[in-house]
C-alpha cells in the first residue's frame, strides 16, 4: 500500500521527478568527482541516464538533459582525480560499443539475421583508417604521401562507414540465401576469414602489415588541434553516437523499419506484400555494418595501433550479448545493454580480478589466474546469453510497438467509415 | 473478360502431384471460388499465383503478362494480393503497421530521406497512417489499431489479413480460408465484407473455402480441385449437383445412396 502510493505520487509528479533526479545526479557526480576511481560511482553516475529515461518527461527535454549529462557533467565530475583519463576511456569504449549494437540490433533485432561475425565491419573501418594513416600504404600507392594528416580523420569517419557497408553487402550477396541457424555459421566463418585475411595481408604485398599490425595510426586533428587522449576522444565518440541513435530512430518507424520488421516475423507475407526480401536484407547488414565501420575508425585513432587480435570472435559475441540482455530491436535497451556489458568488462571483471589478486598475493586466499574473472569472459557471457533466453527473452527493456494517438490517424472528430473505391485508393 | 488464366498448371512435391495440369480463367471483377477435400491443392495453386511456388509446368497469365518465375513481390507490384490459411500476420506489430506494411509498394521514402527526417517524408507517414486506419475502419478493426497484431482474436486476425491484402491495392485478391476458425457471426459479417470488397473496389476475388454456404452464396464461379486435378467446374447450381464433386466430398457410396439429393 504504502510503496504503491509513494509509486502514484512519483509517477504523478514531474517536478518530484526532476528533484530526485537532479538530486541523485548532484550525488554521484560529486562522488566520481572526490573519490578516486570509484566504479560503484560511476555506475551510478551513469545510471542517472536509466532514471532519465524512465521520468515522464517529453522526448525532447529527455534528450536535453542526457545531452547535458554526457556533455558537461559527466566529463566535469569525471575530471576530479587521477583517475580522469581511465573514467573517459571507459566512457568512449561504451559509446563505441552502444554504436556498433545499435548497428547489430538492425541486422539481429530488426530484420531477424543472427550475426555472428559482426566485428568485422569493426574491423574493416578500423583498417581502412589504419591504413591510410600510417606509412603503410606507401607500400601499394607510390609517392609517399601517406601517413595523411590526421585531418582527413573526419572524412574517414565517413569513408570507414562506407566501406564497412560496402562489405556488409558483399557479405550479404552470398550468405543470405541460408536462414537462421545456418547463417549464424556462415556470418561467423565470415568474421574469421576477415580477420585472417587482415592476418595475412603482408604478402605479396604488405597491404595490412600482418599479425604486426598498424601502429602510430594519426591523431585526428581539427583545426590544429589534436585529439590524443581519451577525455578528448570521448567527445567525437558521443557526436557519432548522437548522429547514429538520431538515425536508428527515424529508421526505426520508416517504411525501410517495418519492411525489416515485416521479413523478420513472416518472410512469405512480407514478400506477398511487395517487399524485395535481399535487398531489404542486405540494406540491413549495409546500415548496420557502416555504424560499426564508422566506430571502427574511431578506434584505431583512439588507440594508435590495431592488429587483427582486437577482432576475435570473442568480441563478435560481446556485441551479441549486449543486443540480447538490452532487448532485441530495443533501442533504449541496446543502449543499456552495451552500457552494462561494457562496464562489466572494463571496470567490473578487471576491478574483481585486481582486487581477489591483491587478496591472494596477501596470501588471504588462494585463487588460480586461470580462474580470475576477467578470463571468465566468455563464461560469464554464455551464462547471460542461456539465462537471459530462458528467463527474459525480451531482455532488460523489451522492444515496443510506439502507439500512435487517435487523432493523428482518424483526424480531428469523428470520421464516417468510408465507402468505396476511394477508402483503399486515396 | 478474363483477367487471372492458368493453364496446364502443374506442381510436384517429390512423388505427389499437387496441382496437375489445372485449366482456368478467372473473370475480371467477379467472385469465384476454388473448393476441394483436405490435401486437394488449393493452397498450393494459390502458392503458384502469388510466386511462392514454381510451377513445373504450364503457364499464369495476369492480363496476358506470364507470372512463372515471377519473384513474389513483384507479382503484388503487379496487382495480386492474398491471405494465408494459416495466419501469417507480423505478428508483434501493431495492427495499424501491419496494414502500412501493405502500403509498402506505394510509399516512395528512400533511406536517405528518412534519416533526414525531409518533409516530404514525414508527411507521407502521416498520410499513410490515416489511410491505414481507413482501411481498418472498412474490415472493423479500428478499435484495435494499437494493438499488437497476435494478441487479437482469431477472427480479429483473419479480418486484419484482408485489410493488409487490400492496402496493397490489388486488382485480384485471393483469400485462402477466409472463414476457417470464425463464429457464425464473423463468417456473416465476412460475407458481407467479400460482397462490399468486390462491389464498392472493383475487385476481382478468389476463394478458397470449406464452408460452402459461404461459397454458395459468394461465388459465381466455382473450379473443383481433387487430387491435384480439376474435376469440375461451373455456377453454384451446377456444382451443387455435379456427382463427381459429391463423390469428391462424401465417397463413392453418397453418391448412390444420393445423399445430396
Ligand atoms: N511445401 C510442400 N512440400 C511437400 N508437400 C506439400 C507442400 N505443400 C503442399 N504439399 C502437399 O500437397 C498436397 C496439396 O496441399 P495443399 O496445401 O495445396 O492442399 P489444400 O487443398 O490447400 O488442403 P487444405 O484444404 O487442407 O488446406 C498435400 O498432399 C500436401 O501435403
Ligand atoms: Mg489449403
Amino acid at each position: 500500500m504504502e510503496i504503491n502510493s509513494t509509486r502514484e505520487r512519483l509517477a504523478g509528479s514531474k517536478s518530484l521527478q526532476a528533484g530526485l533526479l537532479a538530486a541523485f545526479v548532484v550525488v554521484t557526480s560529486g562522488a566520481v568527482y572526490l573519490m578516486d576511481k570509484s566504479v560503484l560511482a560511476f555506475l551510478l553516475l551513469l545510471g542517472s541516464l536509466l532514471l532519465l529515461y524512465y521520468t515522464g518527461f517529453s522526448n525532447g527535454i529527455k534528450w536535453a538533459s542526457a545531452g547535458i549529462l554526457l556533455l558537461l557533467v559527466i566529463p566535469f565530475a569525471a575530471s576530479g582525480g587521477s583517475s580522469h583519463e581511465a573514467y573517459m576511456e571507459v566512457a568512449a569504449q561504451c559509446g563505441i560499443y552502444v554504436a556498433m549494437a545499435l548497428g547489430l540490433n538492425i541486422v539481429v533485432g530488426f530484420a531477424g539475421l543472427l550475426d555472428m561475425g559482426f566485428v568485422a565491419f569493426f574491423a574493416v573501418g578500423a583498417y581502412t583508417y589504419g591504413i591510410f594513416a600510417t606509412a603503410q600504404a606507401n607500400n601499394f600507392i607510390p609517392g609517399s604521401l601517406f601517413p595523411l594528416p590526421g585531418g582527413s580523420f573526419w572524412i574517414f569517419i565517413l569513408l570507414g562507414g562506407f566501406m564497412a557497408g560496402i562489405f556488409g553487402i558483399l557479405l550479404g550477396l552470398p550468405v543470405l540465401r541460408v536462414k537462421g541457424d545456418y547463417l549464424a555459421i556462415v556470418t561467423l566463418g565470415f568474421g574469421e576469414i576477415i580477420r585472417i585475411i587482415f592476418n595475412n595481408m603482408e604478402k605479396p604485398i604488405n597491404i595490412t602489415n600482418g599479425a604486426m599490425g598498424l601502429s602510430s595510426i594519426q591523431p585526428p586533428d581539427l583545426f590544429g588541434f589534436k585529439f590524443t587522449f581519451p577525455h578528448q576522444f570521448y567527445f567525437i565518440v558521443i557526436g557519432i553516437l548522437a548522429v547514429v541513435i538520431f538515425a536508428v530512430r527515424r529508421l526505426e518507424h520508416s517504411r525501410l523499419g517495418r519492411s525489416w520488421k515485416a521479413v523478420r516475423e513472416n518472410e512469405i507475407a512480407a514478400q506477398s506484400m511487395g517487399i524485395p526480401l535481399i535487398r531489404t536484407k542486405l540494406t540491413a547488414f549495409a546500415i548496420g555494418a557502416s555504424f560499426s565501420g564508422m566506430m571502427g575508425v574511431v578506434f584505431a585513432a583512439k588507440q594508435t595501433f590495431i592488429d587483427p587480435t582486437s577482432f576475435t570472435l570473442v568480441e563478435s559475441t560481446t556485441i551479441l550479448v549486449m543486443v540480447v540482455l538490452g532487448g532485441m530491436g530495443s533501442v533504449p535497451g541496446v543502449i543499456l545493454g552495451a552500457s552494462l556489458v561494457t562496464i562489466l568488462n572494463l571496470q567490473v571483471l578487471t576491478e574483481l580480478t585486481s582486487a581477489l589478486n591483491a587478496l591472494s598475493n596477501n596470501g588471504y586466499i588462494g585463487i588460480p589466474t586461470a580462474l580470475s574473472p576477467s578470463k571468465m569472459q566468455r563464461l560469464i557471457f554464455g551464462l547471460i546469453l542461456i539465462l537471459f533466453a530462458i528467463f527474459r527473452p525480451n531482455g532488460l527493456i523489451r522492444a515496443r510497438n510506439r502507439k500512435v494517438s487517435l487523432e493523428s490517424v482518424a483526424g480531428s472528430g469523428v470520421y464516417p467509415a468510408p465507402a468505396g473505391r476511394a477508402a483503399i485508393r486515396k | 473478360m478474363a483477367i487471372l488464366t492458368v493453364a496446364s498448371l502443374k506442381k510436384r512435391f517429390g512423388g505427389l502431384v499437387a496441382v496437375n495440369g489445372v485449366d482456368y480463367s478467372f473473370p475480371s471483377g467477379e467472385i469465384s471460388a476454388v473448393i476441394g477435400p483436405n490435401g486437394a491443392g488449393k493452397t498450393t495453386f494459390f502458392n503458384l499465383i502469388t510466386g511462392i511456388y514454381v510451377p513445373d509446368g504450364g503457364r499464369i497469365e495476369l492480363d496476358g503478362k506470364s507470372l512463372v518465375r515471377v519473384k513474389p513481390h513483384v507479382i503484388a507490384k503487379l496487382g495480386i494480393a492474398r491471405t494465408f490459411q494459416n495466419i501469417r500476420l507480423f505478428g508483434s506489430m501493431s495492427v495499424l503497421e501491419n496494414v502500412m506494411v501493405g502500403m509498402h509498394i506505394h510509399l516512395k521514402s528512400g533511406t536517405p530521406g528518412t534519416i533526414l527526417g525531409w518533409g516530404k517524408v514525414r508527411h507521407e507517414e502521416q498520410e499513410a497512417r490515416r489511410k491505414a486506419y481507413r482501411l481498418l475502419q472498412y474490415v472493423g478493426l479500428e478499435r484495435h489499431f494499437n494493438e499488437e497484431a497476435s494478441s487479437l482474436p482469431y477472427g480479429a486476425q483473419r479480418k486484419l489479413e484482408v485489410a493488409r491484402a487490400l492496402a496493397v491495392q490489388p486488382k485480384v485478391l485471393l483469400l485462402d480460408e477466409p472463414a476457417a476458425g470464425m463464429n457464425p457471426r464473423e463468417t456473416a459479417e465476412l460475407t458481407a465484407l467479400i460482397r462490399r470488397m468486390q462491389r464498392e473496389l472493383e475487385l476481382t476475388i478468389i476463394l478458397i473455402e470449406h464452408d460452402m454456404k459461404l461459397v454458395m452464396q459468394l461465388a459465381e464461379h466455382i473450379l473443383v480441385l481433387d487430387h491435384g486435378e480439376k474435376i469440375a467446374e461451373g455456377g453454384p447450381a451446377a456444382i451443387r449437383n455435379n456427382p463427381k464433386v459429391i463423390e469428391a466430398y462424401l465417397g463413392k457410396n453418397a453418391v448412390e445412396e444420393g445423399v445430396m439429393a
